[in-house]
């Protein structure tokens, strides 16, 4: 079922089920965001992509990745209250991750250089959050498209961090990387080295399988379950994977 | 660890895992804290990824993953005992155990726990030690409940 | 236990209970045994009337009641007499052979423990008499001290299950018109109107619906629905069937907090009470209707009182809220249709439905009728449970029910709405209570807490107090009430503690308008409240911090120092318990306390019998 609203006063129209952010950017409205993926379902943590939507009369300040498109409504994706929310929200997350590339820039797109939120070095313990926004994308993309659920949110409140069980290395993991990919500050530290594949914030560690011709492939945990998902030749990987 | 406990709750419960938030605390109340081998064994017997479980452990505030005290000393931090002095009979309890807030003496004798409010107002600032209720509390009679009670356990 | 099987058996069951009540009343005593006179020994008071009554030979001449709280549970263990409301106060074992003596034996009043006007001394017998009881409006309270909680009987003598008699009689679509009519606004906190969300969740497209009662109270302060369900857990079941009833629902679930073993103690023996005698589980009354409750035990999570995060909960999940923008009366629970209203409202439902809209209205203000249940704490005279008409003034709450400020202190401030709500202060005290002008004030009516404060509360104290529950208690899933609520934390801290400069108390603004703006649900977009309105109404005491470093109301450690005075007799108690060995003297002399070492614990101040340890 087709619907239609206006982004900007521009009308437009969306496929029901769809998400605001995705038919703005596909209209070439630009919204930024931290924590959506089209892969995995819109959580909305990260608070960058708020909004102004107006609703039967009603204007309202949301976040657009977790707002169904719905008839008749009015999308403002920029204004000056909606740019003042969000550099604050970008200089809270500046205060987290100072050094991510992804933050650094955006908050510079708002004016935002130096986060007045954050404490003198050294006076907090950050090293457990270690530029993680908490943003749920490795949470996410690894139960839901890897379908492994090695990690998830632990803890509640300021307390809350990322993790496998236990605060220990998540033993279903199988080092598929996907996580490190999907993050958006570069916190999880993917690597391969000396025949291991290394995943630093989980303290992952899997020796690298080979191909028959002696390639570097991935780790066994990780071929096994790919070619479990998609039922592949038990020596599709040996054999040099995809071609 | 015997585990057939577990095994109880879970028939008790249809093995529904809708339910998983009343057979944790069902777990707990049996043996006083969610035991590492009885999530272990929930994530078997339930399908559900240990990491889902723990989650849960972790965000409901009234599970405890480590063993606790054999007196649980609770002060109730709720805006009237907040406004009473509460605090203070925390820091009190910190000082005479030797131990954090949230934390269990290394005898498993004693554990200082903290719970929001428990609708007893009146009888502010309070301190619940094993569900007996302490009314009007100070930090001068903490001192003396604690001492009472390491007398009664004998010594230290 | 009789089975009802139609809605005649149930009034003519109620016609035979009258006849052989009608005289029990005459001798019967009412000991409150809710959580606040529990904890004081209301369990031995009853022993006590039991082994009295034994010797007395009164077994079966008296008829002896624990009931729900009976509200002034700062002087617990209350004993009330029903025949004509004499109130006892502060009730111990010992006493209770006086009373049996004088007000049973010899049919008069134990006058010793009566209340006493504080100021004339004039004895006040009856609840007409005492101020405390006299300036209410005791709609749902009163049947606290009518009614043993887990007696289906007393229940339905007093009236109860008519509602759902009439609801029966009526049909669905009436009882929705008498709803709407009534304007019931959510108790929770909310203040939606019932009738209206009944009305969607009815007409939501469904095959399955289902009706859940809030009991997740989680003000810090605030024990309105625990009384309610330990007094009268009917009330709450009758108001949710007829609910499930209207809206076509046929599973209901009680979520309610595990730090109340008490409520859930009673609502279960209530539950089992009722599905005995026909009026839930199948063929409810003999009309082919089916509903039954389950109960479910919160986990000690704050933010599972918000709805979408409570039916997580009850789903086996972490309890995290989700986007609102499809309503839960159309995908709650399961993703079908769900009622959630909270206890306080579900256990309005009867009168409402069995008196008529018109009745209630009657009461209270036009924007929201009828009455509201308060718990009073802090630092009034009367702590306790009071219900007031809507639109009763703070000051007839905390003046004429509370009894004003403990120790005659001035009034400073009340906190209304707990970690939601705000702190209003004195020139504010004629506003009247409702659910509109409280919020146009910067505070909300919440779920009913309401908070006291002399001038011995700190107001950055108490915004830090409410910021630092907050934090923990966020889900934090959203960066700005994770991240905004410890920052806004930290910020206050650093006025608390003398760090803060005047940019502080701006950046406090700037960052509250993006966690009130960007979270998505009420704990965030309602943490503000509380820093901002002392902020509002208390700014000089900020700047007293900020300014001059000083803590006026000698609240916060970091600013304060503690002193003895000359009122010091020089015993050596302080000196003997201070933890840290800091104070100094001699035998009848004036001590001193050596400020460079200490901790503000506040020990010597607690042991020191001539109050001279001071505070500045």
């Amino acid at each position: 079922m087709t619907v239609k609203f206006t982004i900007n006063g521009v009308p437009v129209e969306a496929e029901q089920g769809e998400s605001v952010i995705e038919v703005a950017r596909r209209y070439g409205f630009e919204i930024p965001s931290l924590c959506h993926h089209h892969a995995v379902t819109p959580y909305g943590a990260c608070r960058v992509c708020l909004v102004e939507i107006t609703k039967g009369g009603r204007k309202k300040m949301t976040t657009c990745c977790n707002y169904e498109v719905q008839e008749g409504i009015e999308v403002i994706t920029d204004n000056e209250d909606i740019h003042r929310n969000r550099a604050t929200v970008l200089e809270l997350l500046l205060a987290e991750a100072p050094k991510a590339d992804a933050i650094v820039k955006l908050a510079a797109e708002y004016g935002v250089t130096h986060s007045r939120y954050a404490l003198p070095e050294g006076s907090e313990p950050t090293e457990e959050r270690d530029g993680c926004i908490l943003c749920g994308l490795c949470v996410r993309v690894c139960e839901e498209v890897v379908e492994v659920s090695a990690l998830s949110f632990n803890a509640r409140g300021d307390k809350r961090n990322v993790g496998g069980p236990y605060m220990d290395t998540p033993q279903n993991c199988i080092a598929c990387g996907a996580c490190a990919w999907a993050c958006p500050t570069n916190c999880i530290g993917f690597e391969e080295k000396d025949g291991m594949r290394i995943l630093k914030k989980w303290n992952r560690e899997l020796p690298l399988e080979y191909t028959e011709a002696g390639q570097p492939l991935a780790p066994r945990f990780q071929l096994r379950h790919f070619i479990e998902k998609a039922n592949l030749p038990k020596d599709f990987y040996k054999k040099g994977g995809p071609r | 660890m015997d585990l057939t406990f577990v095994d109880a709750i879970l028939t008790k419960h249809n093995r529904d895992t809708r339910s998983l938030l009343a057979i944790m605390q069902d777990i707990q109340e049996e043996v006083r804290y969610l035991p590492k081998e009885a999530v272990q064994h929930l994530s078997k017997e339930l399908s559900i990824p240990l990491s889902r479980i723990y989650a849960m452990a972790t965000f409901y505030n009234s599970f405890h993953l480590e063993p606790r005290g054999k007196y649980t000393c609770t002060v109730c931090m709720g805006t009237a005992c907040h406004v009473a002095g509460a605090p203070r009979l925390v820091e009190q309890l910190e000082r005479d155990l030797k131990i954090d807030s949230g934390k269990t003496t290394p005898d498993l004798m004693f554990s200082i726990e903290e719970v929001n409010c428990v609708g007893a107002c009146a009888l502010a600032p309070l301190l619940i030690v094993n569900g007996e209720y302490n009314s009007n509390m100070t930090s001068d009679a903490v001192s003396r409940k604690i001492k009472k009670l390491k007398k009664e356990e004998g010594g230290a | 236990m009789t089975k009802f099987t139609s809605v005649e058996a149930l009034h003519s069951h109620r016609e035979a209970l009258l006849a052989t009540k009608k005289d029990e009343n005459k001798k019967t005593v009412s000991v409150c045994a809710g959580t606040g006179c529990k904890a004081v020994g209301a369990d031995l008071v009853v022993e006590a009337f039991k082994a009295e009554f034994a010797k007395n030979g009164l077994e079966n001449a008296v008829h002896l009641k624990a009931t729900g709280c009976l509200g002034l549970c700062e002087k617990g263990t209350l004993v009330m007499m029903p025949a004509d409301q004499t109130v006892y106060h502060s009730i111990t074992p010992k006493k209770v052979p006086t009373i049996v003596e004088q007000a049973l034996v010899q049919d008069g009043r134990a006058d010793d423990f009566l209340f006493t006007d504080p100021e004339t001394g004039a004895k006040q017998p009856t609840m007409n008499d005492i101020p405390f009881y006299a300036s209410q409006k005791r709609l749902l309270l009163d049947k606290n001290t009518l009614i043993d909680p887990i007696c289906l009987d007393d229940y339905i003598s007093v009236g109860g299950y008519k509602g759902l008699a009439k609801a029966i009689e009526i049909g669905p679509d009436k009882v929705i018109d008498e709803m709407k009519k009534a304007t019931l606004r959510g108790r929770g906190g909310g203040g939606f109107p019932a009738g209206r969300k009944w009305e969607t969740c009815r007409n939501a497209p469904s095959d399955k619906r289902y009706v859940i009662c809030n009991a997740d109270e989680g003000d810090p302060g605030a024990f309105m629905d625990a009384s309610l369900l330990e007094g009268q857990p009917h009330s709450v079941i009758e108001g949710m069937i007829i609910g499930a009833y209207t809206i076509g629902s046929d599973e209901g679930y009680v979520y309610v907090r595990h730090e109340y073993p008490l409520a859930v103690e009673r609502l279960t023996k209530a539950l089992e009470q009722v599905r005995a005698s026909g009026l839930l589980g199948e063929n409810i009354l003999g009309t082919g209707f089916n509903f039954d409750i389950k109960i479910n035990k919160g986990g000690g999570a704050f933010v599972c009182g918000e709805s979408t995060a409570l039916m997580a909960s009850i789903e086996g999940r972490v309890g995290e809220p989700r986007a609102k923008h499809i309503h839960t009366v159309v995908a709650g629970l399961n993703d079908k249709p769900t009622n959630l209203n909270n206890v306080e409202t579900w256990a309005t439902v009867p009168l409402i439905v069995e008196r008529g809209a018109d009745w209630f209205t009657q009461m209270g203000t036009k924007g929201s009728p009828g009455t509201k249940i308060f718990s009073l704490v802090g630092k009034v005279n009367n702590t306790g449970l009071v219900e007031a008409e809507m639109g009763a003034t703070l000051r007839q709450i905390i003046f004429d029910m509370g009894g004003g400020i403990r120790g005659g202190r001035p009034f400073k401030a009340v906190q209304t709405g707990g970690p939601s709500g705000g702190c209003l202060p004195a020139d504010k005290l004629d506003v009247p209570v409702d659910f509109d002008t409280l919020w146009n004030e910067g505070s909300m009516m919440g779920s009913g807490g309401m908070v006291a404060m002399d001038d011995q509360t700190c107001m950055v104290d108490v915004a830090r107090y409410f910021l630092d529950f907050l934090k923990f208690e966020s889900c934090g899933k959203c960066t700005t009430c994770r991240e905004g609520i410890r920052r806004l934390h930290q910020l206050v801290s650093d006025v608390a503690e003398g760090r803060a400069t005047e940019e502080t108390l701006d950046l406090i603004e700037t960052l509250a308008e993006t966690v009130e703006k960007g979270s998505l649900c009420a704990l965030g977009t309602s943490a503000v409240n509380p820093v901002l309105s002392t902020l509002k109404y208390f700014r000089e005491e900020y700047l007293a911090h900020v300014r001059d470093k000083k803590c006026p109301a000698g609240v916060c450690k970091e600013l304060i120092t503690y002193h003895i005075n000359e009122n010091c007799t020089g015993c050596l108690i302080c000196k003997r318990r201070c933890p840290e060995q800091c104070i100094a003297g001699e035998n009848k002399k004036i001590h001193v306390i050596d400020t460079s070492k200490c901790t503000k614990c506040g020990i010597c101040k607690d042991v020191c019998k001539f109050d001279a340890v001071e505070i500045y």
